[in-house]
């Protein structure tokens, strides 16, 4: 396969750029396939950048869905492995706190084991040793192989890879039709929001990979999938207070996981029904910050002095296992719909549901699936084959073989990129001058994203490098970036339009928990921006609530 | 909301808002493009390093820990501290023979003054230097300060009883400086103290106060010395009723901030009833408890230089009043810049460069103004703008004994 005759005839097109579409469409172009994917915004926008970044052991379901359980220790022993950059090995714990019943701890360490999770119990005073930021008042711990991830590393290196075995990736490309030949679908037409231009592609086969938004693509394709919609809140503090992760052994509720996640760490999450109307623009609630720091605080007491800085909500892509109008019957398991046995619908194939830890899996279902029905007799090989940036050995190592004195900004980029990083120039002294100081971000790193890694504007970069995700939330580092951008553009209005757009992106997750130093902070970057840098008031002020 | 009232983090580190400033005002920043300046090393370094430890920068060796970002910055963050602590957690292995040498300035101390006509001598000699910058890294363009041939506190016993006839008494940490090199500031300290109707005695076994040991990473053994000291401290403040007065802002500093912040000794208890002797004097004049009568020919041309501690205390104010009372003295108060010894880190081969870039500023005011002689809280800076100047370096309290007329001053204090 693969020989299509035109620029615009694929295998298969592959819409949405999550981590389900960026994983289906590295499987597929491994296997050999032409592979198109199509996202209408930047790659992680929806809820694949909205989430804890755990690297789930399958713990948290372990009593309540098996299923799922085996599912996550499954994959997360995978990505440690294909994904060594993306992924950080905390160790986890599920601590029961005197308000909590202890026998719990015994059905979940039960269920744990059931489902092949390694949970073994531990002397509070062991945890505590282990986690020194944990609740002192803790009467029972056990400890399981969690671990974090970073969601947008693990993306970008699926985009890669899939970019490397031949795949195109068109970001900001909006599918505005589904072109269908009577019953059968025969490609997508896409609208470029940059340049404002409408395309058609062609593939025998489109796998809808859209999440939540999957629902209007379904529709599109005139089908139905039912969504429901449930929103997560979670606040981001200003370092990490924890270097394991914490978990509440409890039946799942709000705020009982605290994550360590790069240089901070988050408290989660929140569970509220939205309608679908609402997925576009979350917000957060005066209510969901005082649950999570209610409740935060009791993991780890020191959050309650900790400084916040951001609050953010994403959306699960939850769907009602098959047509079950109710929405009762709902499941947090992989749903790969093949539409053509479900509703005659040929070349088309939906895969949602699941979640972050399970998405090679998912991946891995839906490029078989699209495999079986191209005749390819390819077998799926993501669960061996590393990441590009993960093949290599560990941040000192690839630090000291590519620089002569490798100092913090070039381990800090190593530990971005992985062994991608030696690609990256820091040798002269303005390649290596920093762009973003929190996170320690060099001019060198930022000229490798704009030119390597589909970074059209300022929130890209910010997902591509962490540029803007420190203490600083891009007082210092944005205005750097908007003027790398616009020398990589040549365009100083549209980097100026941008900076806007990412200082008010910026503003609306401080906004929910501006007080104490996010406030003089927030005060500090409006001087710096509309008094030093003349950058003047929208017009309009953004939608906050 | 109750919850969020205050954000606390160690050293405040949270607390930075980047405003850089800190920045502006290292000493090191613009003679040394390899340090990443304090704002880099400390707060945001250590979001990094709280990560992983892998994350922790070499060039934070750089960093004279002379405090002077922490006075600058706004928010109160200790950003030195920071700086150091990480060193202190982060930092390589045993120290190197040179810095052991450097650091254990009571030890060497001791050696040095059994032998000292000796020591001197040699450590002037070419040949010496070349060793010891060739071997050592101790560089040679650098002139030693002289070791003493007896001990100030060998001299004190000989006066110790004389002490005890005043009407009110003081206990005195004179620091490793005094005791080897220089017994004479010692022995002024004790002649004005006198004057004001002070008896003066020693610590029980007083340690050195470990500023040398803790910029050299020996932080086990500054430790020790520091629970000692406290705990001389609190004898004398607690049982024997008598606060302690020091006359070497560095000690002063490091026993009072550096021991609760960077090695975790507490001296809540003692802080306060223990300060630098032209706090303690100035003071007493404010509230009417001491008189001083000058002599009546004294003339000098002073310009006083601020340490980098002193600047930190934020106590240069009383030692400069305190000149300024002196009739027959014009004073100079010199910008506050640092004159770039930093305790032993200007001795280091590798530092000397740097150390006399960051003193230039300082040197070149001082050779503009031409005083009589500089007047300065500090030892170390003393050497270094000696070496560096020609100019001679007195401690206030010095001048003060030279100035005062002794005898009237006793009787009015009587």
């Amino acid at each position: 396969m693969g020989y299509a005759a035109r620029d615009n005839e694929f295998d298969v097109i592959i819409v949405g750029g999550g981590i389900t579409g960026a994983g289906t469409a590295r499987d597929c172009a491994i296997r050999g396939l032409k592979v198109l994917l199509v996202e209408r915004h930047d790659i992680a926008t929806g809820a694949t950048g909205r989430n804890h970044g755990l690297l789930h052991s399958g713990a948290r379901y372990a009593v309540t869905d098996r299923e799922s359980a085996e599912e996550c220790i499954k994959e997360n022993m995978i990505l440690r492995k294909i994904a060594r950059h993306c992924v950080e090995e905390t160790e986890g714990l599920f601590l029961t706190l005197p308000e909590d019943d202890l026998e719990y701890q015994k059905k979940f360490v039960e269920s744990c084991q059931a489902a092949g999770i390694n949970a073994k119990v531990i002397d509070p005073k062991e945890a505590m040793r282990m986690e020194p930021s944990a609740n002192p008042d803790i009467i029972g711990a056990v400890q399981v192989p969690d671990g974090a991830v970073d969601p947008f590393r693990l993306t970008s290196a699926n985009v890669i890879d899939a970019k490397l075995h031949g795949a195109k990736v068109l970001v900001y490309s909006e599918v505005t039709r589904i072109i269908k030949d009577g019953d059968t679908v025969k490609g997508v037409e896409v609208y470029n929001t940059i340049t404002k231009q409408k395309a058609e592609y062609y593939a025998p086969i489109t796998v809808n990979a859209g999440g939540i938004w999957g629902q209007r693509i379904a529709e599109l394709a005139g089908t139905k999938i039912n969504m429901f919609p449930a929103k997560g809140a979670l606040l981001i503090f200003g370092h990490r207070v924890n270097n394991v992760v914490l978990n509440r052994c409890r039946k799942p509720a709000n705020a009982d996981i605290l994550v360590p996640g790069d240089t901070i760490c988050l408290i989660g999450t929140t569970s509220s029904r939205v309608p679908f109307e609402e997925v576009d623009n979350m917000y957060v609630t005066a209510d969901e910050v005082d649950v999570l720091l209610k409740e935060g605080e009791k993991l780890a007491p020191s959050l309650a002095s900790t400084r916040i800085l951001r609050a953010y909500a994403g959306v699960r892509p939850l769907v009602a296992t098959d047509d079950d109008p109710s929405g009762r019957n709902i499941s947090r398991g992989i749903v790969l719909l093949d539409h053509e046995t479900r509703d005659g619908i040929k070349g088309f194939v939906t895969i949602t549901g699941g979640k972050l830890m399970t998405y090679r899996l998912m991946a891995e279902w839906a490029t078989d699936l699209v495999c079986k029905k191209l005749g390819v007799d390819k077998k799926c090989v993501t669960m061996n084959t590393p990441l590009p940036g993960s093949e290599h050995e560990e941040i000192d190592e690839i630090s000291k073989k590519t620089w002569a004195k490798p100092g913090t900004p070039h381990k800090a980029t190593v530990g971005r990129h992985g062994g991608r990083a030696v690609q990256i120039g820091l040798e002269n002294e303005y390649e290596a001058s920093l762009v973003c100081e929190c996170e320690e971000v060099s001019v060198g790193e930022v000229k490798y994203a704009i030119n390597e890694l589909d970074v059209h504007n300022l929130v890209d970069l910010r997902r591509r490098t962490r540029v803007g995700m420190g203490t600083c939330q891009g007082e210092l580092c944005a205005c750097r970036a908007s003027g790398l951008l616009a020398d990589a553009h040549k365009c100083t209005e549209r980097a100026k339009a941008d900076l806007k757009n990412f200082v008010n992106e910026r503003w609306k997750g401080m906004y929910p928990v501006c007080w104490g130093d996010t406030l003089r902070e927030s005060e500090y970057s409006q001087w710096i921006y509309s008094g030093v840098c003349g950058l003047e008031a929208e017009e309009e002020s953004p939608k906050t609530e | 909301m109750n919850m969020q009232e205050k954000n606390i983090s160690e050293n405040n580190f949270e607390q930075c808002i980047k405003c850089t400033v800190c920045t502006v005002y290292c000493p090191v920043v613009p003679v040394n493009p390899l340090y990443p300046g304090p704002k880099q090393a400390g707060p945001d370094g250590e979001r990094l390093r709280l990560k992983k430890g892998l994350f922790f920068d070499d060039t934070l060796k750089y960093c004279l820990n002379c405090k002077r970002c922490e006075v600058a910055c706004p928010s109160g963050v200790r950003i030195g501290d920071i700086i150091q602590a990480a060193r202190i957690k982060y930092g390589s292995g045993s120290p190197k023979l040179r810095d052991m040498i450097l650091a254990n300035t009571d030890f060497m101390g001791s050696v040095a003054t059994v032998a000292a006509p000796v020591v001197n001598a040699t450590l002037g000699l070419k040949p010496v230097k070349a060793v010891m910058d060739g071997v050592l890294k101790v560089d040679k363009r650098r002139t030693f300060p002289k070791y003493t041939s007896k001990k100030f506190e060998s001299w004190y016993k000989g006066i110790a009883s004389s002490q005890d006839s005043f009407g009110k008494h003081v206990s005195y940490f004179h620091g490793c400086y005094v005791n080897y090199n220089y017994p004479q500031l010692g022995k002024d300290v004790i002649t004005v103290m006198n004057a004001l109707g002070y008896g003066v005695h020693l610590l029980e076994n007083e340690k050195c106060c470990g500023t040398a040991l803790i910029s050299n990473g020996m932080i086990d053994q500054a430790k020790r010395n520091a629970e000692h000291n406290i705990g001389s401290l609190r004898k004398s403040v607690q049982e024997k009723k008598m606060p302690v007065i020091g006359a070497s802002s560095s000690c002063m500093f490091t026993i009072r901030d550096e021991y609760p912040h960077l090695l975790g000794v507490d001296n809540k208890d003692v802080r306060d009833s223990f300060e630098l002797a032209t706090r303690f004097i100035y003071r007493l004049i404010e509230d009417g408890k001491a008189k001083l009568v000058f002599k009546k020919d004294y003339k000098a041309n002073v310009a006083y230089h601020t340490p980098c501690h002193m600047e930190r205390l934020g106590w240069s104010i009383f030692s400069t009043e305190l000149i300024r009372i002196i009739p027959g003295v014009t004073l100079t108060v010199l910008d506050s810049n640092c004159c770039g010894i930093a305790g032993t880190y200007g001795f280091k081969k590798e530092n000397y460069e740097v150390s006399q870039a960051i003193g230039k500023p300082l040197f070149d005011q001082i050779g503009r103004i031409a005083p009589d002689y500089v007047a300065c809280d500090c030892e170390t800076c003393k050497w270094q703008i000696e070496m560096s100047t020609g100019v001679t370096v007195k401690n206030p309290i010095s001048i003060l004994a030279e100035a005062l007329d002794l005898e009237a001053t006793a009787a009015a204090n009587r």
